[in-house]
């Protein structure tokens, strides 16, 4: 049964370092993203798993075989591409048989496979159409539907919704987990797209710059993200500079612009120590008013924008700091911009990061 | 007046209808009143000439056999190329050796060795002793079929390698790596992937070894011995004029004849194969899993690889060069000297040398001024879809002419409609015609590249169309300006054919390839008495110079190839 183990890879493209001593489990029937903005080295380690590139160092195996010099052909995939790439001079019928035919199935077995993956997608009556006279999401069906009729039980997807409408896009990623499941595979998808990633994953490994930073649950990585940069690229975070004042063994004091001491999550950094504090914009209470209270900071509404579900205020703090907060349009009251109000949070959802060497801005760019 | 100023007037010109539309049309009449009608109507002229010929059955058996070589030597030949041609550019895109970008710049070095200079190379490499005879203590290959074949194998190669590498090159990898994930080996993935979807430019390689091989004169000649195919029998018809063993209705008569034949034969070939080769299935459908396995991995790629290289090295790259050799030796013996002094018969060679580059350089300038103008109304449709697809088709024409045969009819119709025209400019003519398909087909291909996207945006930002000609179109096309201008020189440089044809045997002008020629024993008779030596070093100098000025365009147009 395939599952992918990556150990130790790194592929370098002359002096760029793709991807960075990589190691990775991905398990049996799981539906692994690798999650990253462009350039993080995610589609490279796809196509490292795929056979298509070579890494320079490491090994991958896929089930307990080390297939490192293991052509394409001969490693048991499928894969979908981002452009699709379905055969230009083949209509949709050869396009989904092609596998099977070029894998020597006999003529009746690729025929009934060929009708079998045709109708999980749900175009089997487009069967002799060209990939010219198919809509982007036809062209996305018939690619998944080509890559799943070798019978693969490892199914690769590079960014696969990416071209398409995001309605289409919607519907189709949840088409797309369905069929996994259903047949029982293992998936890994390469996304930028967080919100993607979040919704079909089991697992998600966040990349940046050739390097693992997270794996995790969509849950783990939103609640308990381990860096700035996982905190900001999954979801939406605020930052507050400041410097660790206090140390106990339940919490962390951090001194903020301004003066403002406020308390967060235990974490292992020292007192005296700078510091950056991650804090979800929905984790917020806001009440109208001044109230002095515990972790509660002065401010007042400078912007409100009304997103549909969700409300979003930003609200300049007492000590200037812009802090976003978002909260559900029907079942909570509005505030006003000049409204003043008071900002809290509970210590237990603020992140302590130490402040990264490189600058907060630098650390969280996704350039 | 100042030079923006300037430009901004030629800028706001362009957006004016009336002027564009009078530049693109000034464009096709140039096309229509200088290229392409004149070779034709010079057949038309002299069509009654033509009972001549079916009043004389030996004569007319001689020349459709002689045709009939023609078509069978290019057919093989053209198959033969991309058989060969294929696994090469497949081995230059492909491979992963540092070295296979030498092999690149190598493969197109018989590019700029004239093809009058190609013949004698290779008459010396497979028949002199001097050649690869020497090995076997006898002439290995006599002057005839075969020498003609390695010939046109020689010059053709080239052109089939440089049209499929850009292919492969143009060609999106990720179909090949969807077949690969998929299942299928190495050899089936291009078998059913790639290649039927690079058949285009496959049909395209294969038209143009064709219409190479069918037009060739100049070299053939040197390496023909006995042996005739169609631009040999008008070349030795012509040949027999001043012997007055034939009546000049006779000769008129047999060109038009020939050239008649070869040119409707050839259309008809080309029509099939176009109708054809797209409709004409590979076998996709079918797959030898465990067969092509085989054949793509190690033992089968390698052996593949060593037999490309050994053909290409043996077969066209040695030979071509091997006049090189009697050249270097000249430089030793007292040749040189003699050549620098322009004693004796260089005297005429190195005038011929210099109207020779002369001529090429006023070709190239001419292409580029009225065949871009024609390549974007190509390219752009300018003309509605169908005018600018058959001006597309009727730009090729002149690519399938027998070279000698287009001289010959350019020469009819000029000299009948004026009487008096200088021969210079009949010679400019006779090149243009020749070089113009390859110039407007390699920037038509370039400018289509380009996304009409690009083009809009700059209009969008406020360029006038000549703005968005000079800052977007220009700027991104100027390499395959310069391959095409590349393409236009050396080919003016090295016809010969033509040349041959439009100019009277007593002209004073003649153009290098045409001296060499002459300096070329041929049937045991040499027209100029030449040693080998000094013929080997007429070829070198040849060389170097077309090598030297290739070298320098380069140079001057060299950016630094970010985009």
């Amino acid at each position: 049964m395939p599952d992918v183990r990556i150990a130790n890879v790194t592929k370098r493209f002359g002096k760029i370092v793709a991807v960075d001593n990589i190691s990775l489990h991905v398990h049996d029937k799981e539906y692994f993203s690798l999650l990253g903005p462009s350039g993080c080295g995610k589609t490279t380690l796809l196509r490292l798993i795929a056979g298509l590139i070579q890494p320079d160092e490491g090994e991958i195996y896929i089930g307990d075989k080390l297939v490192n010099d293991v052509p394409p052909e001969d490693r048991d995939i499928g894969f979908v591409f981002q452009t699709f790439a379905l055969f230009p001079h083949m209509n949709a019928w050869n396009n989904v048989t092609y596998g099977p035919r070029v894998k020597g199935f006999d003529m009746k077995k690729a025929e009934t496979i060929g009708h079998e993956v045709l109708e999980m997608v749900k175009l089997h009556e487009r069967f002799d159409a060209f990939p010219s006279e198919l809509s982007g999401g036809m062209m996305q069906r018939v690619a998944v539907a080509r890559a799943l009729a070798a019978g693969a039980k490892l199914l690769l997807l590079d960014e696969p919704l990416g071209q398409l409408d995001a309605k289409v896009r919607n519907e189709l990623r949840y088409e797309i987990r369905r069929m996994v499941r259903d047949l029982s595979l293992t998936a890994i998808h390469v996304t930028h797209d967080q919100s993607e990633a979040m919704v079909i994953s089991d697992r998600i490994a966040v990349m940046k710059k050739g390097k693992v930073l997270q794996v995790g649950t969509p849950n783990e990585l939103y609640m308990n993200p381990k860096s700035i940069f996982v905190a900001h690229f999954i979801g939406e975070s605020n930052f507050f500079e400041g410097y660790v004042s206090r140390v106990s063994s339940k919490e962390v004091v951090i001194e903020l612009r301004g003066g403002i001491k406020v308390q967060a999550a235990k974490n292992d950094v020292k007192s005296g120590e700078r510091v950056v504090l991650a804090i979800r914009p929905e984790t917020f209470f806001v009440e109208r008013g001044i109230k002095k209270d515990k972790n509660s900071v002065l401010g007042m509404i400078e912007k409100v924008t009304f997103e549909g579900t969700n409300v979003r205020y930003e609200v300049r703090l007492e000590n200037q700091d812009l802090v976003l907060i978002v909260k559900p349009s029907l079942t909570e009251e509005w505030f006003n911009m000049g409204e003043k109000v008071t900002v809290s949070f509970p210590p237990e959802k603020a992140h302590v990061f130490a402040y990264p060497k490189v600058g907060l801005k630098e650390e969280t760019s996704v350039e | 007046m100042p030079n923006h100023k300037i430009t901004e007037i030629l800028d706001r010109l362009s957006s004016n209808l009336t002027v564009k539309y009078a530049l693109y049309t000034t464009a096709v009449i140039i096309f229509f009143a200088l290229i392409l009608l004149p070779p034709i109507l010079g057949i038309v002229i002299k069509w009654d000439t033509i009972q001549e010929v079916f009043n004389q059955p030996e004569l007319m058996a001689r020349a459709l056999g002689a045709i009939e070589n023609s078509f069978v030597i290019a057919l093989i030949v053209s198959a033969l190329d991309i058989i060969t041609g294929v696994p090469m550019a497949w081995l230059i895109t492909r491979g992963k050796s540092k070295w296979l970008s030498v092999l690149d710049t190598l493969s197109d070095i018989p590019f700029i060795v004239p093809t009058a200079v190609l013949g004698y190379s290779l008459l010396l490499f497979w028949k002199e002793p001097s050649g690869v005879s020497s090995l076997f203590g006898k002439s290995l290959i006599s002057p005839g079929w075969l020498l003609v074949m390695l010939l046109h194998f020689a010059f053709s190669y080239p052109v089939v390698v440089r049209v499929i590498v850009g292919a492969l090159l143009d060609y999106k990898m990720e179909y090949e790596q969807a077949s690969r994930t998929l299942g299928a080996p190495p050899l089936t993935a291009s078998r059913t992937v790639t290649f039927p979807i690079l058949r285009p430019s496959l049909i395209a390689a294969f038209i143009l070894a064709f219409s190479r091989s069918i037009s060739e004169t100049g070299a053939t000649i040197m390496v023909a011995g006995v042996f005739e195919n169609g631009p040999i029998f008008i070349q030795n018809m012509k040949d027999l004029l001043p012997t007055d063993q034939i009546s000049q209705i006779t000769y008129e008569g047999s060109v038009v004849f020939a050239s008649f034949v070869l040119i409707a034969v050839s259309c008809l070939i080309f029509l099939v194969i176009r109708f054809l080769g797209m409709r004409f299935k590979l076998p996709i459908r079918k797959v030898w899993p465990t067969v092509e396995r085989e054949l793509s991995y190690s033992k089968a790629s390698f052996s593949r690889n060593g037999v490309t290289l050994l053909i290409f090295f043996i077969i066209v790259f040695v030979p071509s060069l091997f006049v090189a050799l009697p050249a270097f030796e000249a430089v030793f013996a007292g040749t040189f000297p003699k050549a620098l002094s322009g004693i004796g018969i260089w005297g005429g060679y190195w005038q011929s040398l210099i109207i020779s580059y002369i001529l090429g350089a006023v070709v190239t300038v001419l292409n580029v001024v009225i065949g871009l103008p024609m390549a974007i109304i190509i390219a752009r449709r300018k003309f509605g879809h169908l005018p600018s697809a058959t001006l597309d088709v009727l730009t090729n024409i002149p690519l399938i002419v027998p070279s000698i045969a287009l001289g010959v009819s350019l020469q009819f119709f000029w000299v009948k409609t004026f009487a008096f025209i200088p021969e210079l400019l009949l010679l400019i003519f006779a090149h243009l015609a020749i070089t113009y398909p390859y110039f407007v087909r390699s920037m038509s291909a370039a400018v289509e590249r380009i996304s009409v996207d690009l083009e809009e945006a700059s209009r969008t930002l406020g360029a006038k169309p000549l703005g968005v000609f000079r800052t977007i179109i220009l700027p991104l096309t100027k390499y395959s300006i310069l391959s095409g201008a590349i393409m236009v020189f050396t080919r003016s440089i090295s016809e010969t054919g033509a040349t041959l044809a439009v100019l009277p045997s007593s002209s004073a002008l003649r153009t290098a390839p045409v001296v060499l020629v002459d300096w070329v024993p041929r049937l045991g008779k040499q027209k100029v008495p030449a040693t080998p030596l000094e013929i080997g070093l007429g070829c070198g100098f040849l060389i170097l110079f077309s090598f030297i000025i290739l070298l320098v365009l380069r140079v001057i147009v060299r950016g630094k190839g970010r985009y």
